[in-house]
């Protein structure tokens, strides 16, 4: 058994560490730092006490605060629309054969895989004409890009895992198409429909450029006031980093009840 | 079940769809053969700015910098990630924790990626900047080519590595045990196990990491615009940034959207190597 196990891990322990340590240290400069007053970061004065000033910063000035509801906002927008119209677009594609089903498919993957960038242009002035521009909303539809496909793609993954056995039955027992769908399927791929919400909600909430482009003043969110958060005298590091590690909370709050999926998630569901 | 009728479950997605995908890509081509003044005054100038786009040496610089970065990267980060993966316990309460750990970089928004390898690298005030100066070694990637590469092949390595390890992971665990056994009494080494053992049963998982890494290290935007701007010069511009500078820096229409198509076009190339693999793969299990 030891010989199996030897012959399965290969070693590599040391390798392992390595790699954590790798992952741990800039993430560990990066509390560090939220800690600590500018001046001191900058070394401008010898006090290197702990301090929860950067985080106080935040949480009482407006441009700070704003941004984060801004970005939750336009997040959970997009979080609803992306699984609600994908739910019955995933049971067509996973129950279905029907005229042009692959090609819709594939094409919803080009979407997903298209850079932002490409989509910059008309998205500037389709939201400027329409007079969305700098709402949430504008952001929430542009991500809708990425998000809807990725929705798609996942909830297909665990929908086809359901044995069609289960649509049979309901249908047997005189059940309607709408009542079996909502009472008795989607009860059963709950923890499906939890890592779509999650995986939707982690790439609107890390998305910059088409945020960025899409804002002006008012619906700012927070990754753009992080990257300006020039002032006369510099860069606040100090603030900066602890916006950076308030950023991370979501999905670190999260990421547990999710854990057993996370791979097929980001596999687009294509792994079990 | 072959029922056309499911076509109403995918309309809403459409309805979305072709507003944040449809109409702004006949937008883009719209424009990509026209010159534009302004609204009123336009001239169809055919394939005039696909030409261009072709010719422009900077279109062209981004386009090599984005494969060497893509080749680069993939060139790391899937062995790393095969080694890491191997080196995991199979069992125990402890491995949902560290692959839980692991993951983490993978959940921060891209934009604080950068910003973590700034602070963490920069001369300065950073750890690893000051550390790397303190020996001796001139290290500034703000201002020198070669270290503002080195720092971003870092940051996409501890950014994206797990990734891999996670795919690699699940792919391993799906190997019976009975396969292990006959490998150990056949006395095979470590790396006949890797190769006739896992490596045939990681090849599905193997490819989809590939062709993510691919495709995402193909449109990184972020993360390099956070931490250096695309200099020092333009060494490392990639191709959203260039495409982003055109498009809403300068608001060169014509050519900028001449180039989105192409870069589009390369995409579409890429997702369709992932889609068929996919599909080969499905119908293989």
């Amino acid at each position: 058994m030891k010989a199996i196990q030897a012959a399965k891990t290969g070693g590599g322990q040391w390798l392992l560490y390595l790699y954590g340590i790798y992952l741990a240290l800039p993430v560990y400069w990066l509390v560090s730092l939220s800690l600590r007053s500018n001046q001191s970061i900058v070394g401008t004065t010898g006090d290197a006490g702990l301090t929860f000033a950067n985080y106080q910063e935040i949480f009482t000035n407006p441009v700070w605060y704003t941004g984060f509801a801004n970005s939750l906002s336009y997040v959970a927008i997009n979080t609803v629309i992306s699984v609600t119209v994908a739910l019955p677009a995933a049971y067509a594609f996973s129950r279905y054969r029907f005229i042009g089903d692959k090609h819709l498919f594939f094409w919803l993957l080009t979407n997903r895989m298209a850079p932002p960038a490409v989509f910059l242009l008309p998205f500037f002035q389709l939201y400027s004409a329409v007079g969305l521009f700098d709402t949430p909303l504008a952001v929430a539809l542009a991500h809708c890009l990425f998000t809807v496909p990725l929705s798609v793609w996942i909830l297909e993954g665990f929908m086809s895992s359901v044995p069609r056995s289960l649509d049979e039955m309901a249908r047997i027992d005189g059940h309607s198409l709408p009542y079996f769908f909502l009472r008795i399927f989607l009860p059963t791929i709950k923890s499906g429909i939890g890592v779509t919400v999650f995986f939707c909600f982690m790439f609107s909430w890390v998305e910059l450029l088409l945020a960025r482009t899409l804002t002006g003043s008012a619906a700012k969110p927070i990754v753009v006031v992080m990257t300006r958060t020039v002032s006369a005298s510099g860069i606040d590091w100090g603030v900066l980093a602890a916006a950076g590690v308030l950023t991370i909370v979501p999905g670190l709050a999260v990421v547990w009840f999710v854990r057993k999926h996370l791979v097929k998630g980001f596999a687009l569901g294509r792994v079990s | 079940m072959h029922d056309n009728r499911a076509w109403f479950g995918v309309l809403p997605v459409l309805l979305i769809v072709s507003f944040s995908a449809v109409i702004p890509l006949i937008t883009v081509v719209n424009y990509s053969v026209q010159d534009i003044f302004d609204v009123d005054t336009r001239l169809f100038v055919g394939l005039d700015w696909y030409r261009e786009t072709l010719r422009d040496p900077r279109f062209l610089d981004a386009l090599l910098r984005q494969a060497g970065f893509s080749i680069l990267i993939l060139g790391i980060e899937i062995p790393l990630g095969i080694l890491v993966a191997r080196a995991l316990p199979t069992e125990g309460r402890r491995v949902g924790l560290i692959l839980v750990l692991m993951a983490i970089p993978l959940l921060i928004p891209w934009n604080v990626v950068g910003t973590i390898w700034q602070l963490f690298a920069r001369p300065d005030i950073g750890l690893l900047g000051s550390f790397v100066n303190g020996l001796g070694v001139e290290f500034n990637f703000t201002a020198n080519r070669l270290d503002a590469w080195i720092t971003l092949l870092m940051m996409d390595v501890w950014h994206w590595t797990s990734l891999v390890a996670l795919l690699t992971f699940s792919g391993l665990s799906s190997i019976p045990s009975a396969y292990y056994q006959a490998a150990t009494m056949d006395g095979a080494s470590r790396w006949q196990v890797f190769r006739h053992v896992e490596l045939p049963r990681l090849k599905s998982v193997l490819m989809i990491a590939v062709l993510l890494r691919l495709m995402d290290s193909f449109m990184i935007y972020t993360e390099p615009f956070v931490l250096t701007g695309g200099g020092p010069g333009n060494s490392t511009t990639f191709l959203s940034q260039y495409l982003t500078t055109m498009a809403v820096g300068q608001f060169d229409l014509g050519p900028a959207a001449a180039f989105s198509v192409l870069y589009f076009l390369v995409v579409l190339l890429l997702c369709w190597l992932f889609y068929t693999s996919m599909t080969t793969n499905a119908e293989e299990q």
